[in-house]
């Protein structure tokens, strides 16, 4: 164990107190608390080993054992049980090979329940890393597996640091579409108007290129092809060549200050995000 | 000074006093299980009960944690106190039907059976050891671990304390291992109270020192033979 990096994080909380912060920083680095470091957070806060244990283990959120290099969490919350969160729960137990609360022995992936992630109208949720899978499937499990074992929802407790913010505008007005009252992920988010069918509303993208999550106002279901839509001019924002992934057509996006396109893809669930950043139109 | 009414009798007690420090002032017993003179109040058995307010706006307070309040108007033994009081007295009895304490409070209060589910623990998490340890022995060895159904009281990774003192205390204080120090059985002789600690009697040899305060307890002198 580092003892230098576990007193630099006490120490740059220096007299701030909180010693939920100092314990999340140790876990955030560690993905757990070792005995040490509680040992040493007692010593230097100037409190008993008893009171710090006491708040180590009264927290759900932090753990005594190692654990793995990802974190999953399937909410078992209220809105999300009625919605089918069990299965989704035996699905994990299944392909994973371990019970809740318990890490793969490869040391990949701990699997944990939680009660209600505050976002239970898109249950049933799952919480890999930092990414939120809403209305997720026993059938979209194994992605979900793989995508964290790939790390694309970043590691224990930490966001990935190759993803970077975009912040875009419609093409045809100009007007920025980045929302500045809804942050997804600490950024923006991107409002576009969606429609499908005769049914309106709004859908909200992370500006996290490689990231992707949406907000979705309306049960659309997934394979479903949609109409984007600038919420400023109602410029429909269907264009250019079709997904990479799909073939679906896709909507573009203006990169702000650059030539640079974004192009994502119509077709629900489909991943296909394409950066085009010198406005050749071919993707990459 | 702030001036109250408990009883309908009018009181004048300083800030800062409580409910229960000012009716015990005028006479008025109030029960309490959490709570010792010397320790910090804290709040968890709710055994100290009474009503505060009149009418729709009456409600119940624990004494030991409430702070008199100019022009507060307390009842210490209500209808509804007393019924609070035995469904408080009845759920320690589902819990820890050994303790002598808790059988005392029973039969002072005339509960006779309890309707719930029984179970045997041997804490009802009152507080008491945690506190004695940190303000008396000015030890902070033991303490609450983990929450809900597995909430416990003991020391850091269930190991033993380096900052315990050996003193007893937290044995003593409490109020739901007193009867097993009467054990005559050796091997069954220890408090029992505060599971996961080890007696300080069965270590007297390497602590010369030690105080026990549990005058009536055998258990030591069975260990010598
Ligand atoms: S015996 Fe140890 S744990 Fe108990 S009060 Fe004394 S110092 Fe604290
Ligand atoms: S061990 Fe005894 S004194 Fe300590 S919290 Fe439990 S019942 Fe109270
Ligand atoms: S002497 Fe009795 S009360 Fe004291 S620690 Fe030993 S068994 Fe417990
Ligand atoms: S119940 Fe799952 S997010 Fe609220
Ligand atoms: S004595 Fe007041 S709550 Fe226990």
């Amino acid at each position: 164990m580092d003892t230098e990096r576990i007193l630099s994080i006490i120490r740059s909380s220096n007299g701030k107190g909180g010693i939920i912060s100092i314990l999340e920083e140790i876990q955030e680095e560690f993905t757990y608390l070792p005995e040490a470091a509680l040992r040493l957070v007692a010593k230097e806060t100037e409190r008993s080993l008893a009171d710090i244990y006491g708040v180590a283990t009264f927290y759900k959120a932090f753990s005594l054992k190692p654990r793995g290099r990802h974190c999953v969490s399937a909410c078992l919350g209220t809105a999300c049980h009625v919605r089918g969160a069990r299965t989704i729960v035996e699905e994990f137990k299944e392909q994973l090979h371990v019970s809740p609360g318990e890490t793969t022995p490869d040391k990949e992936i701990t699997f944990e329940t939680v009660n209600c992630l505050g976002a239970c109208a898109l249950g049933p949720i799952v919480v890999s890393d930092e990414h939120y899978f809403a209305n997720v499937t026993a059938r979209g499990v194994r992605d979900i597996i793989q995508g964290t074992k790939d790390g694309t929802y970043g590691s224990n407790g930490r966001g990935r640091e190759d993803l970077f913010s975009l912040e875009v505008s419609c093409p045809t007005c100009n007007r920025s579409l980045m929302d500045k009252e809804q942050y997804l992920y600490d950024h923006p988010a991107i409002l576009v108007n969606v429609s499908m069918n005769g049914k309106k509303g709004r859908l909200r993208i992370s500006s996290l290129y490689g990231h992707f999550a949406e907000i979705r106002e309306h049960d659309i279901p997934n394979d479903t092809i949609v109409n984007l839509s600038c919420p400023h001019c109602s410029a429909n924002l269907r264009s250019g060549p079709g997904c990479v992934e799909c073939g679906a057509p896709t909507a573009s996006m203006r990169v702000n200050g650059g030539d640079g396109v974004m192009r994502i893809c119509t077709r629900t669930g489909c991943s296909g995000h394409m950066l085009d950043l010198d406005g050749e139109g071919t993707g990459q | 000074m702030i001036t109250l009414s408990i009883n309908g009798l009018p009181a004048s007690v300083e800030k800062g006093t409580t409910v229960l420090e000012a009716a015990r002032f005028l006479g008025f017993p109030i029960p309490t299980l959490c709570h010792k003179e010397g320790l910090t109040p804290y709040g968890a058995c709710r055994l100290c009960v009474v009503e505060i307010g009149e009418g729709p706006g009456a409600r119940l307070v624990s004494s030991c944690t409430y702070p008199a309040e100019e022009g507060l108007k307390v009842r210490t033994a209500s209808e509804r106190v007393m019924k609070a009081r035995r469904m408080i007295i009845e759920l320690l009895l589902a819990s820890c039907p050994q303790s002598k304490t808790i059988q005392d409070l029973a039969s002072r209060h005339n509960v006779r059976q309890q309707r719930f589910r029984q179970e045997h623990e041997n804490c009802i998490l009152c507080g008491l050891c945690v506190r004695m340890c940190k303000e008396q022995m000015m030890a902070g060895a033991i303490g609450f671990r983990g929450r809900g159904k597995n909430r416990s009281i003991g020391t850091p990774f269930d190991m033993r304390s380096e900052e315990c003192r050996l003193c007893g205390g937290c044995m003593q204080i409490c109020p739901a291992c007193q009867a097993r120090c009467t054990y005559t059985e050796p091997e069954r002789a220890i408090c029992g109270g505060c599971a996961n600690l080890s007696p300080p009697c069965l270590e007297k040899e390497q602590f010369t020192d030690m105080m026990c305060y549990m005058s009536p307890c055998v258990a030591c002198e069975i260990k010598k033979d």
